[in-house]
């Protein structure tokens, strides 16, 4: 009957025999999806795999020498390669403890009843929804040394953030910090509001401290929320690209992604390149792989 | 909560209140800046002390809108005579500047850039909303073998940095000659956003009952028939939920347009820092260029409240 054909595919059934079969229309409406991807993110990345092991670059008409291993190599023996990945895995970590800490802070805040509290919440995640380019570029305003009001409401006279190079990096992860804390509220919120009450209460009739109560009954519930936040944030900031490069210019804060776009569209070693972006590609995969479990695992729940 | 709260309860709860306005307002001032910059005369931008209370203006907006040549000298007062109102108003803010060449006063590069904004972004929604849906219930209703891994797949394009699809992508498209066009990034957004539109909506779909369907198939309608007379209705909210998270990320997307376009195609996130060349940049003009690029998102964001932890966890958690 009907009820069994929803799921098992059978073709013999009544309901399935009307019209298109069951595994044609799956076909039909997975297959173009598929076909889509491979077409315009598998292919290329196929196109640059080759590419990697040429010394081929796109400004010149000469055509690609094939050179074997000798960028991948030449690539993980730079320091000045592993000093951008090194600025990168500062900045991530800068960056993501800023937002766990502020974000959670506030989720901890928020969880309780407030006046206004859809209103505030949709109002706190507003950054997270704009454009980092162009929101990070007025930052620069606010950075000013000059005239930006940061300096103004700090007192700090004419600091410098974006021109100072120990400065730069922590600007950028403070603007981002500013953009992406409203993702982990909005998931540790969610998280918290899950705890069931009759824990709390459970643990108020048996004395135990805020302390204990925040490492034995919050904490825990909420950890797997707050790992997926953290993974993803983690993930997007060993990406970064936007805002650094758009806020300055300094050597300090020339995080992976740049210095990619710089060999391959400022300098042109397109080979090279390739075999850089092939090194960054690994290292994202290897985080989405550890992301899709948590999500699965939550999901599940 | 316990009916009865002690003391120090409720005095916890007022702090923690407190607190909460203080890290709300924190959270919005860069944002009310930006839309107070967009008001003001441009001696008012960059003062010191900050100006918080002026007399708001949309000369910014017109100069946001135009483009003229700076001269030194004030303009003559038969300038100011022949000039539409609109330019009045760029002429009364005390700036030395009029038509450019004494000729016409031309469009600025903005407008375009936000009707590029507005082609590729819709366009790319529509494709990525249109064939997610459609896959979304093909993962949602029918078993396959390896299905988890196909989604992981799926998943997996989405968490690409744009610099290392951007690299390959600019090669191929510079030899079929889709560089610097609206298709070349309606593709690349629509590749982007389609395994989010996947994801999310097969949350969606999960969520309509099965038993929808049977009963339309036991009353003769066709898989097909049933798809569009039972699911799609059903699945509306969420598809209008997804069309929203997938317009605004095409909406703000910087990096491949950075790469992909320079003129004819450029959207307004890689013009709008452009217009920061040397010298001192027209803070009230980069305010204003950035208050209307924003405001859509600001709207949408208000409109989507109630989906943003959903979307934001590609469907994983639900309210």
């Amino acid at each position: 009957m009907a009820t069994v054909v929803m799921t098992s595919l059978d073709s013999k059934s009544r309901a399935a025999s009307r019209g298109l079969s069951d595994i044609k229309i799956r076909n039909l409406f997975i297959v173009p999806t598929i076909l889509f991807l491979i077409v315009f993110n598998i292919f290329p990345l196929i196109y640059s795999l080759g590419y990697s092991f040429t010394d081929f670059r796109a400004s010149t008409n000469a055509p690609a020498t094939f050179v074997g291993l000798q960028n991948y190599r030449e690539l993980l023996n730079d320091p000045f390669i592993w000093a951008n990945f090194a600025i990168t895995a500062k900045y991530v970590i800068v960056s993501v403890t800023g937002q766990v800490v502020v974000g959670f802070g506030t989720a901890m805040l928020l969880n309780r009843e407030i006046p206004f509290k859809g209103l505030i919440t949709t109002l706190l995640l507003l950054p997270m929804m704009l454009s980092m380019a162009v929101v990070g570029l007025f930052w620069k305003l606010l950075y000013d040394p000059s005239f930006g009001i940061i300096n103004y409401a700090l007192g700090l006279g004419s600091f410098e953030w974006l021109a100072n190079p120990d400065m730069a990096l922590y600007a950028v992860a403070i603007t981002d910090i500013w953009m992406w804390s409203p993702f982990v509220m909005l998931l540790s919120l969610a998280g918290l509001s899950a705890v069931p009450r009759h824990l709390y209460e459970a643990a108020a009739i048996d004395r135990a401290g805020p302390f204990y109560t925040f490492f034995r009954i919050t904490l825990p519930l909420v950890a797997p929320i707050l790992m997926i936040a953290i993974i993803f944030r983690t993930m997007e900031a060993f990406k970064t690209f936007d805002l650094a490069y758009i806020l300055t210019s300094q050597p300090t804060t020339e995080v992976i992604s740049i210095r990619l776009y710089k060999m391959a569209f400022q300098e042109w070693q397109t080979g090279r390149s390739c075999a850089l972006a092939y090194i960054v590609l690994i290292m994202v995969l290897a985080i989405t792989n550890i992301y899709v479990k948590y999500l699965n695992r939550v999901k599940e729940r | 909560m316990a009916a009865v709260q002690t003391r120090s309860e409720r005095a916890l709860n007022l702090v923690a209140i407190a607190a909460v306005l203080v890290i709300t307002l924190l959270f919005l001032a860069p944002i009310y800046w930006i839309t107070s910059t967009a008001f003001k005369p441009r001696n008012l931008a960059t003062t010191i002390p900050p100006t918080v209370i002026f007399e708001p203006e949309i000369s910014p907006f017109v100069k946001l809108f135009t483009k003229r040549s700076q001269l030194r000298a004030a303009p003559e007062p038969e300038d100011y005579a022949a000039a539409p109102w609109w330019e009045r108003l760029v002429f009364e803010g005390g700036e030395k500047v009029v038509r450019s060449g004494r000729g016409e006063v031309q469009l600025s590069g903005y407008p375009n850039r936000f009707m590029n904004s507005l082609i590729v972004a819709i366009t790319s929604t529509v494709l990525a909303v249109g064939m997610g849906t459609f896959t979304a219930y093909g993962f949602s209703r029918f078993k396959m073998k390896g299905e988890a891994d196909l989604l992981f797949f799926i998943l997996s394009t989405r968490m690409l940095p744009p610099v290392v699809v951007a690299i390959p992508m600019f090669l191929m498209y510079r030899a079929v000659g889709l560089n610097d066009t609206h298709w070349g990034l309606i593709i690349l957004y629509t590749a982007f956003n389609l395994s989010f539109s996947v994801w999310l909506m097969k949350g969606f779909i999960d969520e309509i009952p099965k038993e929808y369907e049977e009963a339309a198939l036991v009353d003769g309608y066709t898989r097909l028939e049933a798809f569009f007379k039972i699911v799609l209705p059903e699945a509306a909210t969420g598809i209008a939920a997804t069309a929203v998270f997938c317009f605004i990320t095409a909406w703000n997307e910087y990096a491949f347009a950075l790469i992909m376009t320079n003129r004819r195609a450029q959207t307004a996130p890689p013009f709008i820092p452009s217009q920061v060349g040397s010298g001192l940049p027209d803070w009230t003009v980069i305010a204003a260029g950035t208050f209307l690029f924003l405001l859509p998102v600001a709207i949408f964001t208000f409109l989507l409240r109630n989906h943003l932890l959903r979307g934001m966890s590609f469907g994983a958690i639900r309210k």
